[in-house]
């Protein structure tokens, strides 16, 4: 594995060149990392992000294409997905990181809004589901001409493991995770590679908004996960002549299993 | 034939007629369709993404409202969507016939345009008073910032209801070039792929900017098809040759992939039988397709239901004759088979009668 994990390391920056990437959720955190990775690996890379003025700030810093919208809106998604199609000329890697905590501060379930259980799906679940959706033939497109194809559904622990006052956030992400593995069934004939991984705590917005009293200094930096999950990526596109890796254990992302 | 006044019919009751090589007629729910494909078959489709190609605005020198329609691109090879062909109609939107809709006001070079904050110039009009050339501002970024906003997807009275982007949108779109729906390829969907995949049958892919098919006036109508851009990625040109040397049939799905692949072949390929081969990259399709047009590639073609005389129904007759056509049509009217690009479907395979010897007088070549 180690060795693997190597030789992947070394291909990483060819393989990528001029990868066509999007990213969900990409002006702060874990998916402005990701921006700057793919980025700094010479990819053509446009991200999503609900603030308009925030969304021309990162682009204009990053050089990176913004799209502004809001992924847990149905009526955004088709647009969006055209302006990636449009902005990138294709598509070989989708990033589905945008992600909303749920109630903050976290809630027990038994104090959570049902609306606020819907606003986690909508953003956890729909909207990664629905954009994958629409994309899925530039994905398709990609794999055909040998380009490589990937989704990576960004996914946590919280999926797997069921931490008090985590029920939005965590059920929105487990069912993300189950629908990953099903596109990955579904979609291996047509060689696009579904991922879902654990970029473990960070020290992002999120993690604090969750945790407020958790140490930064204890938490791994966005920048790190950023490129470990890229390199699960080009391993990912690297293998595409090869049966279909669920998960790509090929890194120090935790692949996440139940 | 009666139009589909849904949108996309339930795939369980869709239809397909199919014209055979011998001319036999036969009906089959289009569930069925992949019982008339053969293992060592090449399925190929068309996957551009539909644009929301209709902006309505304002003609800013009389504030007269106006809909401006993209039906192409001024360079199609260039693939600059800011200057684009569009067609522009006065009041109203698409719940009135195309053919009922009032004049533009009269419409000069250098008139403004603003479609909310997507403001373009007239450049030019192009031999009629309706098709003009027009210049968006801004960044090719703000152009696709803009579509998104303000476009909506081109529709006709036939369907009532106003479509979202995703009706617009084949399951397998993937570059936003199209100006209308490739809408044959409103048949495929993932199972069927999976379906192809373990029969044996190939699929694949081009990118053809499907433009407008009808502007409600019958001067212009004549003059579409407008030229179209397309792109054959080198593993599709490969798997045509593969297919066509181990001696299995091209089914194109739409008219665009027949328009495009006979393009390619003409254009730099290479011309012959079993050995025509399509030059992979980028091309603009030119030519008419027509009763007298030789097919050198495309076996069988998967379409929707047209109309005689319009350009969709000339290209059929380059793969079969006139009277099965007619008894097709006939047979379509008899079952009453939903048309345009929501509706049933057509599959008619090349007759043998129909064979590509050498190009054509009525092919126009690329210039």
């Amino acid at each position: 594995m180690a060795q693997r994990y190597k030789s992947a390391q070394a291909t990483t920056q060819a393989a990528a060149h001029r990868m066509r990437v999007a990213i969900t959720g990409g002006t702060s955190g874990l998916g402005l990392a990701l921006v700057r990775e793919f980025k700094a690996r010479g990819c053509v890379v446009a991200f999503v992000a609900r603030d308009a003025p925030r969304v021309a700030e990162i682009a204009k810093q990053t050089g990176a294409l913004g799209i502004t919208g809001d992924i847990a809106r149905k009526e955004d998604i088709y647009p969006v997905a055209m302006q990636i199609g449009g902005m990138l000329g294709g598509l070989d890697v989708l990033v589905n990181n945008a992600s909303s905590l749920g109630p903050t501060p976290l809630r027990y379930l038994g104090d959570t809004d049902c609306e606020d259980l819907e606003l986690a799906l909508s953003t956890n679940l729909l909207g990664p589901f629905r954009l994958t959706k629409s994309l899925l033939g530039a994905l398709a497109a990609s794999a055909r001409e040998g380009r490589g194809a990937v989704v990576l559904n960004v996914s946590s622990d919280a999926a797997i493991n069921a931490y008090p006052g985590w029920g939005a956030y965590g059920a929105s992400k487990a069912a993300l995770h189950q629908l990953t593995r099903i596109w990955q069934e579904e979609l291996a004939a047509q060689n696009v590679r579904f991922l879902s991984l654990d970029p473990g705590d960070m020290d992002t917005p999120l993690h604090a908004l969750a945790v407020p009293e958790a140490d930064p200094a204890t938490l791994k930096r966005p920048a790190d996960a950023a490129r470990e999950l890229a390199n699960a990526i080009v391993a990912a596109c690297r293998d595409l002549h090869t049966p279909p890796l669920y998960s790509g254990a090929t890194t120090d992302v935790a692949p996440v299993t139940t | 034939m009666i139009a589909a006044a849904t949108l996309r019919a339930p795939e369980a009751d869709a239809r397909l007629l199919v014209l055979t090589a011998s001319a036999e007629l036969k009906h089959a729910p289009r569930a069925a369709m992949v019982e008339f494909l053969r293992p060592g078959d090449l399925v190929v489709a068309n996957d551009a993404m539909t644009l929301p190609a209709s902006l309505s605005g304002v003609h800013l020198a009389t504030g007269a409202p106006i809909e401006l329609r993209l039906a192409g691109l001024q360079a199609p090879a260039g693939g600059d969507l800011r200057k684009s062909i569009a067609v522009v109609f006065g009041a109203g939107d698409f719940r009135m016939r195309t053919e009922d809709r009032p004049a533009p006001p009269p419409l000069s070079a250098g008139d403004r345009l603003a479609f909310g904050d997507l403001r373009a110039r007239i450049v030019r009009k192009i031999g009629h008073p309706r098709l003009v050339a027009v210049a968006f501002d801004g960044s090719a970024e703000a152009m696709w910032q803009g579509l998104a906003r303000h476009g909506r997807p081109i529709q006709y009275a036939h369907v009532p209801q106003p479509l979202a982007l995703w009706d617009a949108w084949t399951a397998i779109a993937a570059v936003p070039v199209a100006f209308e729906p490739p809408s044959a390829g409103f048949v495929l969907d993932w199972a069927l792929l999976a379906e192809l995949s373990r029969r044996g049958i190939a699929f694949a892919t081009l990118t053809h900017a499907a433009g407008i098919s009808s502007t409600g006036d019958v001067e212009l109508d004549r003059r579409l098809p407008f030229d179209e851009a397309y792109r054959i990625p080198g593993a599709t040109a490969r798997a045509i040759g593969h297919t066509r040397r181990l001696g299995g049939r091209i089914v194109a799905i739409g008219t665009t992939v027949v328009r495009a692949l006979e393009h390619a072949v003409r254009d730099g390929g290479e011309l012959g039988r079993r050995s025509s081969v399509v030059r992979p990259g980028n091309g603009v399709a030119n030519q008419r397709i027509g009763a007298a047009t030789a097919l050198c590639i495309v076996d069988a073609i998967v379409t929707g239901v047209h109309e005689p005389g319009s350009s969709h129904y000339d290209l059929l007759r380059a793969f079969t004759d006139d009277e099965a056509l007619r008894r097709a049509g006939v047979a379509l009217a008899a079952h009453a088979y939903r048309g345009h690009e929501f509706g049933d479907s057509l599959l008619v395979e090349r007759s043998r009668t129909h064979r590509c010897e050498a190009p054509i007088a009525d092919t126009r070549f690329a210039a």
